[in-house]
């Protein structure tokens, strides 16, 4: 632990400043993301944001080294062998482009909206059926989005993220196996108490938050 | 749409985690489509899955596959992906796709004492349905060998438990044996996905169920 400060300061600093404001505050809230410009949990929705603006091909490249690998790895997690799993990580890359002007930065952090449109990949390629596909919808209200909404969403997913890692390792395979596709619904429902544990209290506030931003 | 029943954290997980059988998907994406409240809250099982795909070691692409996705893109029959819109019908878009445009467009089979029901195509690890009850019609009374999914898209029920209204989904499973009863107002229309056949208390409805397929 010692040897690990800027985690420490990280965890401390940051996100626990943000969970502890009140959420209509958003004035004071903007103050605070000003005095720490150390966020970059909002790059990848930046992005994403000029990929669906400016047809940028810059933006979407870097996009394309950080997730593509990732999500080639998550599909081969979930049994898909690597020719399936290299063609679908294309195939979501490909749907990220043309959907840009879809992803919602107030709603999704950029790794959520990327994970959906992967898993909907997944379940075309092993089904080979349609699948609804709510998230492209628009939701009900349309405000004009807040720079601070955008990086608070994406900054409770990397918290998220965190949560789950930290999670005490039989829990925390429960909850990957899931999303590797490893369980069918039957074994998650048959887990007595599903081990969500300490991530409990952080999808909470994701939701307090999205029901902000709802608003 | 404020709605009172909503997915319990392990559906809206399994959801989000994409390992539900087509038909429920079908009920969870047109609940999703209803009210703002669902999807945030399936919003937030989501958040996990790109928490967890951040946080997964990288495999590397082939060589050329950038430039493969751009070639992709452009090649791409400038196919523009509208955002479905919203609206106010007794079918979200996602059921479009399963049951028609509109209500005028089921069709629908009698299965006994003016209710109705119309099987929707999915795969067949579990089975979807519209279900039109007349009011103040009750259902047979059954209990359940798997899960089912009961999403009122149009009036209400009611069983022992509580009231159902437009958005509300009722999840059946081995402990819930029930009577929904449309409520006295005008009929109640349900989407109700299920991966196992009912248990009906009485005969009769028993010896149906093969020919009616529910």
């Amino acid at each position: 632990m010692l040897d690990l400060p800027d985690y420490i300061n990280q965890d401390f600093e940051v996100p626990n400043r943000y969970s502890m404001i009140p959420l209509c505050s958003k004035g004071i809230l903007s103050k605070v993301i000003i005095k720490n410009e150390i966020n970059s949990a909002d790059h990848w929705a930046k992005c994403i944001l000029s990929v669906s603006s400016e047809k940028d091909e810059e933006a979407f490249s870097s996009l394309f080294t950080h997730f593509a690998p990732r999500i080639k790895s998550f599909l081969m997690k979930s049994g898909t062998g690597a020719v399936t799993a290299e063609e679908c990580a294309q195939e979501t890359m490909v749907t990220v482009w043309h959907k840009a002007h879809l992803f919602d930065p107030t709603r999704a952090a950029a790794s959520t909206w990327i994970f959906t449109i992967a898993r909907n990949k997944r379940i075309d390629a092993a089904r080979r059926n349609n699948r609804p596909e709510p998230e492209d919808l628009p939701w009900g209200n349309d405000p004009e989005p807040d720079a601070s909404d955008i990086i608070i969403i994406q900054e409770e997913t990397t918290l998220l993220a965190q949560a789950v890692k930290d999670l005490p390792s039989k829990q925390r395979s429960i909850v990957e196996r899931a999303f590797y596709a490893d369980l069918s619904h039957q074994e998650i429902a048959d887990e007595t108490g599903l081990p969500l544990g300490t991530i409990k209290s952080r999808i909470r506030l994701a939701l307090q938050r999205l029901r902000h931003n709802m608003k | 749409m404020t709605i009172k029943h909503h997915l319990n954290e392990k559906l809206l997980m399994s959801y989000a985690a994409g390992i539900l059988p087509e038909a429920f998907n079908l009920v969870v994406a047109t609940q999703m489509s209803i009210s703002d409240e669902a999807r945030a809250r399936l919003a937030s099982y989501e958040a996990i899955g790109g928490g967890i795909l951040e946080e997964t070691e990288k495999v590397e692409m082939s060589p050329n596959s950038l430039q493969d996705v751009f070639n992709k893109i452009k090649s791409a029959k400038t196919k523009k992906f509208n955002a479905p819109k919203m609206v106010e019908g007794v079918f979200p878009e996602p059921l479009k796709k399963y049951a028609g445009k509109e209500l005028g467009s089921v069709k629908w089979k009698n299965i006994g004492r003016g209710v109705k029901q119309s099987i929707l195509k999915t795969d067949s690890d579990a089975s979807a349905r519209l279900l039109y009850i007349p009011a103040g019609t009750a259902m047979p009374n059954h209990s359940h060998n798997g899960l089912e999914m009961t999403l009122v898209l149009k009036g209400s029920f009611h069983d022992e438990k509580d009231l159902f209204k437009r958005g509300d989904i009722e999840i059946g499973d081995q402990d819930l044996h029930h009577n929904p009863t449309a409520s006295n107002d005008g009929p109640c229309i349900c989407l109700v996905a299920s991966d196992a056949s009912l248990r009906f208390k009485s005969i009769i409805p028993r010896l149906l169920q093969p020919f009616f397929k529910i």
